[in-house]
């Protein structure tokens, strides 16, 4: 139980996706000048990497790692697929995507409106098969682990995707040099929120 | 004659005007990272030393255009519906080849790269590329807007990487730049600046790119 507390914790704080790796930055740039959008598409990776990275676990696990697919028998024991993984991984997002399409869809029309392109480009959003990678390197140790690493990776990124919301929100009203205006300013701000966040490398889990 | 004639007007050369500016363009005007917004996930974290962000760029040129060319050549097979599954499958096998080749040929610097080489498949500048020029443009253009976007993207790549590892360790491509004897160890009055080899300053450093680059080129300036 603590370990998974450990990992949780960690994937949120420490490891950020956004400000320690920089990984899903277009979408975090793009999507980022209203709370309401960020809101709804933070939601939408949270729900996403949580089903994706367990489920690439098990792919990892039981098809494409070196050994596994001894389960077949004893003359695939040597097989070695994991060169493959990376297209494997894809498609298992790729599908994910569009179920939670499709499920958004039905359910909150008003929200399906409001995220418009970016839903299908989750897809492509690096920190979903960022998630699946770093489980691949990292080499948890049961299905759990997996599961909670991409849940806090996902809220890691929604907390910092709505921070930097509510920050450009209120940025507007700010007399900033005019070449630095939206993009430049919205780097180096994420830029010092990381370095905010590098507060938390100190603490041991 | 007639005829032979229009065919010698539709052709065009193929370092044409319009098909240099393929290239140029995304150098700067339309530069994918600064202007455009793409890209830069895979990016950044690996630019603490110049020589793995020099691979990281040639990987990604050779996925970007060689992908261009690719899409371009199917671009009437592919039928609408399924064009980002089959835009994905393209990108991710030729990652795949890149990531073989990596490791069979400079294993250190795809350990340091990690997940980042995989990474390249999410690369948006790869999708946005595919969506927006070769589904609609012949195989040679598509190489050149390949070509020209993946500089873009390099020069930036390149850009941050020489001040990172410049201020932040003293060195180019591993070589010690700033003297020895400027050390405080040494007696001198310079050390290194720690901070430049964390993670925020990549994006300090190309927030201030960006800011240079609109200063000098004030169309490009936004609303807020």
């Amino acid at each position: 139980m603590q370990e998974l507390i450990n990992i949780f914790v960690k994937s949120i704080f420490v490891e950020n996706m956004i400000f320690a790796y920089f990984l899903g930055m277009c979408s975090y740039l793009a999507v980022s000048k209203k709370v309401n959008t960020a809101v709804g598409l933070g939601a939408a990776v949270i729900f996403v990497l949580g089903i994706t990275v367990p489920v690439n676990y098990l792919l990892e696990n039981y098809i494409l790692k070196e050994g596994a697919l001894s389960w077949l028998g004893p003359d695939f024991a040597e097989v070695d697929l994991s060169f493959l993984s990376f297209i494997m991984f894809i498609a298992v997002i790729a599908s994910m995507v569009q179920l939670v399409e499709m499920i958004v869809e039905k359910f909150a029309p008003a929200l399906y409106g409001a995220l418009g392109i970016f839903l299908p480009l989750i897809a492509v959003n690096c920190s979903i098969l960022g998630g699946a990678l770093f489980m691949q390197e990292r080499n948890y140790n049961t299905i759990g682990e997996a599961t909670v690493f991409g849940l806090g990776s996902g809220v890691g990124w929604f907390l910092a995707i709505v921070a930097i919301a509510a920050i450009r929100e209120k940025i507007r009203y700010s007399h900033i040099p005019a070449p630095l205006r939206g993009l430049g300013i919205t780097f180096i701000v994420t830029g010092l929120m990381g370095i905010a966040f590098m507060a938390f490398m100190g603490i041991k889990l | 004659m007639a005829e032979v004639q229009e065919v010698k007007k539709e052709r065009e050369s193929l370092f044409s005007k319009k098909n240099r500016k393929l290239i140029t363009d995304p150098l700067n005007d339309s530069n994918p990272i600064t202007v455009q917004v793409l890209g830069i996930c895979s990016a950044l974290a690996i630019t603490v030393k110049l020589y793995p962000a020099l691979v990281m760029s040639l990987s990604v040129l050779f996925v970007l255009s060689a992908g261009n060319v690719v899409i371009s050549l199917m671009r009437n097979l592919i039928p609408n519906r399924i064009r980002i599954i089959v835009q994905l499958v393209v990108v991710a096998s030729l990652v795949i080849l890149v990531d073989q080749v990596l490791k069979a040929y400079v294993y250190d610097v795809s350990k340091e790269l990690s997940v980042f080489v995989g990474l390249i498949i999410t690369n948006c500048i790869i999708m946005g590329r595919f969506e927006a020029f070769a589904l609609g443009n012949t195989p040679w253009k598509s190489f050149l807007d390949g070509l020209g976007n993946g500089f873009g993207y390099a020069w930036i790549l390149l850009t941050v990487a020489f001040f990172r590892e410049l201020l932040g360790s003293g060195q180019l491509f591993g070589f010690q730049i700033v003297p020895e004897s400027w050390y405080l160890s040494e007696g001198g009055f310079y050390s290194n600046n720690g901070l430049m080899l964390l993670p925020p300053m990549a994006l300090i450093t190309v927030g201030i790119i960006i800011w240079v680059q609109r200063s000098r080129n004030t169309e490009l300036i936004e609303e807020n």
